[in-house]
């Protein structure tokens, strides 16, 4: 019986150390087709920056957005300060919890990496609505709606849509699943040592 | 009476359509509709091979896609090309630069691709020449020209640029002797004292430099056309020779006396040995070496002084003669490296020899006299056989890899098919008309692909929509899968091919470069961010440091620029995305617009004549906004005492 309740803790443990994935793979992925671009152009979100799928191609993008008014995808942001440490300290936390912790603690480490992770969501949302709705004045081409506002070019947070002569696809990358297997992982090791009706000391 | 001219005129009318008809039909007839299928590449797809075309007079080289026949590019070599401003913006034009000065044209002839083992390798493409005997080499990762280097001691590089299986040399090679070195003497003097000259040039295993290594002396024939040996005869070299009687005058006549010329043998090893040893003279000279480097996009001129000379009179087993009748013309080697075919372009016969007969005939010393010191070889000990009355005026023979050859007759204006060993003729089919040259892709290596053979024809008269006195000349495209040939396609060719080499596609598209990376620019007036744009003068000279975006240039106006200042425009290309150059041209400017890459820098002069505010503007569609991307430069009085100023708002 305690074979099994340590292994709980080791799934728990797994859980608090897969969310690390994120500082090998990049989180997100939002790429841009268009008849012109046979090589799609694509950016990958890190957890602390932003990559090129191809040489070149958030310079490549950031040309095509001046046009429409959009601003320069920035070298950097704060979350690139920010997030690193959320994700180093949370998994601690979920390494310590897997250790010394009752099993009650899984699940809030379970319900706080799930409020955190709706948060990052969240700002990612927050930062593409400011790009694609906070535009230039001076922007080249103003298109509107047919009801004659302007209109925006805010890429999906999570699918594919057109935004003029592109398909923007936007989806979770690697680091993304690793996150969010290692979320549900530790949910998992919760109700694995809930089960067996453990206590802790 | 009228309704009577009027009736037979109509009689005679539909009798015209109806001969048309007929004859529409007879052609037709004569391709299958598969053929059509054959060379249809679908929108977007791409061909199988690229063919590398000469363009003869037009100096260039052209690039097409076989087998659809489309043209992608003209890679302008020896000749200006204002399009691309090759051999006008001040990065090129050093690559025009000769002992005579800077050419502006030339007449280039054999393209021939770099080997690894005696396979393509398609990292470089050569092409000679001929009239200002130079060789030009075209790097296939960017499809440009970045070498030229001159030939002393050479005239009309003719027999050229071959390479050998390793590519450890490139050819070139006198087409009319002369005085070596040259002099003011009676023409008439010719015999005996005009030389012919054949080059050496050791290609860098790495970069793909070329270096004049060693010349030879050789008498004052004619040499015509040259192969390499490969396999088991790589270490030699064959060239055709005509004029082997040395007229000076009317050698149309003079020059075909001779029932035999010769195809010269050089063992290249040997004189290899005989340069280690020390055994050449060192001449002077004066030639240039022009080299364009990638990184600072730009060209410079190397002045070379010294020569080494081999004399094969003096250097036993340099050099042997082999009797080839009738003035041959094409000098072609089969992918084994045993047979040497000389087509006789007077005679009917196609004559092959042996390798290792002649071998067999050095060892023995089985020669029949000697010319100049050098040993001629008897014709029977080295003869391996003839294509007998195979058809007029054989030129140039290339071959497939099932041990068959393909010989050209100009003057029966078809294509013959032989097999290699029994000399007999398996088909023949018309070409439209006058073939040149023939190419089958890898044809100058031990590994052919014999899927197509293209001929060049050099009249083309009725074939197509006419275009007033001159016409275009031709490529032919047939299949050489099946027993019989079968023509697939004809389309029009760009200036005069002689000659073209054709390689898989696979293996030059991995390599073909997409932009030039702007950190990698290290040229002498690169702007690599628009933060670092400026005027500078400098006396008369004004250099204005430019960049160029989608859609704008920086800076796009300027001022204080005076009439008779010398402008010279540097532009940075700053997009690093593929496919998207932008151009620029001055109103009045005497050089042409310039085209930049993304990633390059490329300069152009203009010398304001007139006070006023002129404008700029990009030649290239390059985006959305291209119509807007433009800009204005002030030109004042010469005593003017406006400063400076350049802005970007």
């Amino acid at each position: 019986m305690r074979a099994f309740f340590h292994n709980a803790r080791v799934i728990m443990f797994i859980a608090a150390v897969l969310p690390l994935a994120v500082f090998i793979f990049p989180i997100w992925n939002v790429t841009l087709e268009a008849p012109q671009y046979p090589t799609p152009l694509g950016i990958n979100i890190h957890i602390n920056d932003f990559s090129d799928v191809n040489p070149h191609d958030i310079k490549n993008i950031n040309l095509l957005n001046h046009y429409i008014g959009m601003k320069y995808i920035p070298d950097a942001i704060p979350e690139f300060k920010i997030f690193p440490w959320g994700i180093i300290l949370t998994s601690i936390l979920g390494i310590v919890i897997s250790l010394k912790f009752e099993n009650k603690y899984f699940l809030y480490w379970f319900i706080l990496m799930c409020l955190l992770s709706a948060a990052g969501l969240f700002d990612f949302y927050l930062w593409e609505h400011d790009y694609g709705y906070n535009l230039d004045s001076k922007a080249i081409l103003k298109f509107t709606n047919a009801d004659g506002t302007a209109l925006a070019y805010q890429p999906p947070v999570f699918g594919t849509k057109q935004v003029l002569n592109f398909t923007v696809h936007s989806y979770p990358r690697l680091g993304a699943y690793f996150l969010g297997f290692g979320i549900i992982l530790s949910l998992y090791a919760f109700k694995l040592s809930k089960n067996l009706k453990l206590d802790v000391k | 009476m009228k309704h009577y001219i009027k009736k037979s005129l109509l009689i005679f009318l539909s009798m015209l359509v109806f001969s048309a008809c007929n004859n529409l039909s007879i052609n037709e007839s004569t391709l299958p509709s598969s053929a059509a299928e054959k060379v249809y590449v679908p929108p977007g797809e791409h061909d199988e091979f690229y063919a590398f075309l000469s363009g003869g007079f037009s100096g260039q080289l052209s690039v097409y896609g076989l087998p659809s026949g489309r043209l992608f590019k003209i890679i302008p070599v020896f000749s200006v090309d204002a399009e691309k401003g090759y051999g006008f913006n001040e990065e090129t034009k050093d690559l025009l630069n000769t002992s005579f000065g800077r050419i502006p044209w030339g007449d280039s002839h054999h393209p021939d691709i770099s080997q690894t083992n005696g396979k393509l390798d398609g990292r470089w493409i050569f092409i000679n020449e001929n009239n200002t005997p130079r060789i030009g080499k075209i790097d296939l990762s960017v499809f440009e020209t970045t070498e030229t280097i001159e030939i002393p001691n050479t005239a009309g590089n003719h027999s050229s640029s071959y390479v050998t299986e390793n590519t450890e040399y490139v050819i070139a090679g006198t087409r009319f002797s002369i005085p070596v070195p040259q002099r003011d003497m009676p023409i008439d003097e010719y015999k005996g004292n005009f030389k012919g000259v054949l080059s050496f040039l050791e290609v860098d295993s790495e970069d793909g430099e070329m270096d004049l290594s060693f010349q030879i002396m050789m008498p004052g024939f004619n040499y015509d056309k040259a192969h390499p040996g490969r396999g088991k005869s790589h270490g030699w070299f064959f060239y055709t020779t005509y004029n082997t009687e040395e007229a000076n005058s009317l050698l149309e006549v003079n020059a075909s006396q001779n029932d035999k010329d010769f195809i010269a043998a050089v063992n290249w090893k040997k004189a290899e040995e005989y340069i280690k040893q020390g055994k050449f003279k060192t001449m002077k000279t004066n030639y240039a070496h022009n080299k364009y480097d990638e990184s600072t996009h730009t060209a410079k001129t190397e002045w070379v002084k010294e020569v080494k000379v081999l004399d094969p009179a003096e250097l036993p087993g340099l050099v042997y003669f082999l009797p080839t009748p009738k003035s041959p013309h094409g000098c072609d080697v089969d992918p084994s490296g045993e047979y040497i075919v000389g087509s006789g372009k007077l005679s009917s016969d196609v004559t092959v020899h042996s390798f290792s007969k002649m071998i067999n005939a050095i060892e023995e010393e089985n020669f029949s006299g000697e010319a100049y010191g050098i040993p001629i070889l008897n014709f029977e000990a080295v003869h391996a056989g003839s294509v007998k009355q195979s058809g007029l005026g054989p030129l140039h023979t290339e071959f497939d890899n099932k041990g068959n050859a393909y010989t050209s007759f100009f003057i029966s204006s078809e294509v013959v098919k032989w097999k290699l060993g029994t000399w007999e003729v398996l088909d023949r089919k018309p070409s439209f008309y006058s073939v040149g040259h023939l190419m089958i892709p890898g044809g100058n290596s031990g590994e052919p692909f014999g899927k197509y053979a293209l001929a060049m024809n050099k009249i083309t008269k009725d074939r197509y929509l006419p275009t007033g006195p001159e016409v275009t000349q031709s490529a032919q495209l047939y299949d050489i899968t099946g027993s019989k040939m079968e023509l697939l396609l004809d389309f029009p060719t760009v200036g005069e091919p002689h000659y073209a080499a054709g390689i898989p596609a696979e293996l030059v598209k991995p390599r073909s470069k997409k932009i030039f990376k702007l950190e990698d620019n290290k040229h002498e007036y690169a702007t690599l961010s628009e933060r670092d744009t400026k005027v500078v003068r400098n006396g008369k000279e004004v250099h204005i440091y430019m960049t160029t975006i989608r859609s704008h240039f920086s800076p796009d106006n300027i001022e204080g620029i005076k009439v008779g200042d010398k402008v010279y425009f540097h532009i940075t290309n700053l997009e690093q995305d593929y496919d998207v150059p932008h151009g620029v041209a001055m109103i009045g400017a005497n050089t042409s617009e310039v085209l930049i890459m993304p990633g390059q820098t490329e300069t152009f002069i203009w010398e304001p004549k007139k006070v006023g505010v002129w404008p700029f503007y990009c030649t290239d569609f390059c985006s959305a906004l291209h119509q807007e991307m433009q800009g204005y430069v002030r030109v004042s009085p010469k005593n003017s005492s406006i400063k400076l100023s350049w802005s970007l708002d």
